[in-house]
């Protein structure tokens, strides 16, 4: 029998339903395997073993009562530490928020409890979800479970959700939450061999997530195939009124709507994103996802987004404007950590903690944020890079009057190596040059893995679709899963 | 910050906002700041006392249950008045 911590979501939902074995068997599972991998991977900030047992409990319970099951009863999730936890430390793994437990649970969160899932812990991430190589933690970097062929270099999970990346490829848990601000689900997901999807803007209500990039923040799954893509969406989406721009929609039946046919449907191929230089494994992944989708019945056409270039630059306008907003609550009075020196009055204590409990990547958005902000620079900056984020928004409009869905890388490389990005936070920032623009438009992506590369490192393919069409880019995803075949994992060495 | 921090970041915030000035080379004329992603109206909530629980009043202790100094029912601070 397969092991039941390589079985998927909807495995373990089939067999907890069906009595192949219990949901306490799966959450014991899945315990053993996070214990057994937190000093080498550094996936989780905490364990919740306890949580998923009883969780697991109620659904063997239930199940034995002939009651009916929830959407993802008797699977146990990771929960990315972004998302507030009821009386469980939520940190963003930053040190300004250690020991914070929140006194309520985030709506995502809940959906998920609700529908039957399990927590087996908290899992780590760049501080405030600014980073894009889970080297920004106060908790310590995430190593990915992958190592180049032949090498035993640690390398990046990817950002900002590394903790979640590396968790589900490592099989510590089946499914993880993250959430996307400039690609913190698509990289992660991509550099570790794993699906992972963004929705609309608005899908999946923000109430109860640290707040980052507020224009921009959603969360998604990050799973190992479409299909459990599909389920946890389900379960996570849906309107909720303490989220003021929360869409208020149905939540569609994404799975019941899988279908890998994509006859009549017209795949776009930005031509801006194929750069000079570009990685040569990268432009092969590419070619070979265009050919499956042709094999699967669509057709394909060349479009234009010509502001791409500038995607980047508004975004680290934008993203640092909002972050320093949002982050200007942490001043040691309500919550979190307080540094009170010696006769300090309460500017010096503001001061002092903030100093104290953020790192370096998040004082550097914090400054840029209030520098582009202040009242000479605002329109020079801000207000251009708002214009220019209509622009980009435009251009996607005008692709997609041609094509049903975008094909394109999820990233310009495959996984760096801990330390090779660090020491430039511009060079790193360039990392999120194809999953920024769809971010700034709001628009649902997804990437899944295509292949490996030269090195034996996964590489990903990118969906975009229009606003509100997850179906549409979940459908071209399976396509793409269905033929790209791919069913490496990392070999275990932890 | 320490001015050794300073030191190490001033360079890096040069840089990002030297890369960021390319911006101003993108013909906006006529083009609307975005404003919202995707176009959604905003809705006021009964007004009504606690039309929330969870948001509502009468919520002071878990409020409180974080703070690093509650005293007597209030956040402490360090004293504002010299």
């Amino acid at each position: 029998m397969t092991e039941l911590t390589d079985l998927t979501v909807a495995a373990i939902r089939t067999g907890v339903a069906q009595g192949d074995f219990t949901a306490r068997e799966v959450a014991e599972a899945f315990n053993a395997n996070v214990a057994a991998a937190q000093d080498a991977l550094n996936a989780f900030i905490v364990a919740t073993p306890e949580q998923a047992l009883a969780a697991a409990e109620r659904v063997d319970a239930a199940r034995a009562a002939g009651q009916p099951l929830g959407k993802l009863a008797g699977v146990p999730i990771g929960m990315k530490d972004l998302f507030a936890t009821f009386d469980v430390q939520t940190t963003a793994a930053s040190h300004i928020l250690e020991g914070f437990r929140p006194q309520y649970e985030s709506t995502v969160s809940q959906k998920l409890w609700d529908a039957g899932a399990g927590m087996l812990g908290k899992l780590n991430l760049d501080q405030f979800a600014m980073g894009s190589s889970n080297e920004t933690s106060h908790f310590g970097n995430v190593v990915s479970p992958w190592r180049r062929a032949g090498d035993t270099a640690r390398l990046a999970p990817g950002g900002s959700s590394g903790g979640s990346s590396a968790a589900v490829s490592a099989r510590l848990c089946p499914a993880a939450t993250g959430t996307d601000t400039g690609g913190s689900i698509r990289q992660p997901a991509a550099f570790t061999g794993i699906t992972g999807i963004k929705p609309t803007y608005g899908r999946c209500s923000r109430w109860g997530i640290v707040a980052f990039a507020s224009s921009l923040d959603q969360a998604g799954p990050m799973a190992r195939d479409v299909t459990d893509c599909a389920i946890m969406l389900e379960a996570m989406a849906g309107f909720d009124p303490k989220d003021s721009t929360s869409l208020d929609l149905p939540v569609p039946e994404w799975e019941a709507g899988l279908n890998a046919d994509l006859s009549g449907k017209v795949v776009g191929i930005p031509r801006e994103y194929r750069m000079d230089g570009m990685d040569t494994d990268v432009v092969k992944s590419w070619d070979d996802g265009i050919a499956w989708l042709r094999d699967a019945g669509a057709s394909v056409v060349d479009v234009s987004l010509p502001h791409t270039q500038y995607a980047l630059p508004a975004y680290y306008i934008i993203a640092p404007a909002e972050a320093s907003s949002n982050l200007a609550r942490y001043d040691g009075v309500r919550y979190g950590l307080r540094d009170l020196p010696e006769g300090a009055n309460l500017q010096d204590m503001y001061a002092a903690t903030r100093a104290a409990g953020f790192g370096d990547e998040v004082k550097r958005r914090i400054l840029i944020g209030t520098y582009v902000l202040s009242a000479g620079f605002y329109d020079a900056y801000y207000t251009q890079a708002q214009k220019v984020r209509t622009l980009i928004s435009h251009d996607f409009k005008s692709a997609f009057s041609q094509c049903d869905v975008i094909l394109a890388p999820t990233t310009p490389t495959a996984a760096f190596a801990l330390g090779e990005k660090s020491g430039d936070p511009l060079e790193m920032y360039l990392n999120d040059v194809f999953s920024v623009p769809a971010s700034l438009a709001g628009l649902p992506a997804m990437s899944v893995p295509a292949g490996l590369n030269r090195e034996g490192l996964p590489l990903g393919l990118q969906l975009i679709g229009k606003a509100f069409d997850e179906q549409g880019v979940l459908n071209a995803g399976l396509a793409i899963e269905q033929r790209a075949g791919f069913t490496a994992k990392p070999e275990r060495w932890w | 910050m320490s001015d050794d921090a300073l030191d190490r970041m001033v360079p890096e915030l040069n840089q990002i906002l030297d890369w960021v000035e390319q911006l101003g080379s993108v013909d906006v004329t006529g083009i609307e700041p975005m404003t919202a992603v995707i176009p959604n109206t905003l809705r006021l909530r009964d007004d009504v006392v606690d039309a929330d629980p969870l948001t509502g009043g009468n919520r002071r202790d878990a409020v409180l249950a974080n703070a690093p100094a509650a005293e007597h029912g209030f956040f402490g601070v360090p004293k504002v008045i010299e």
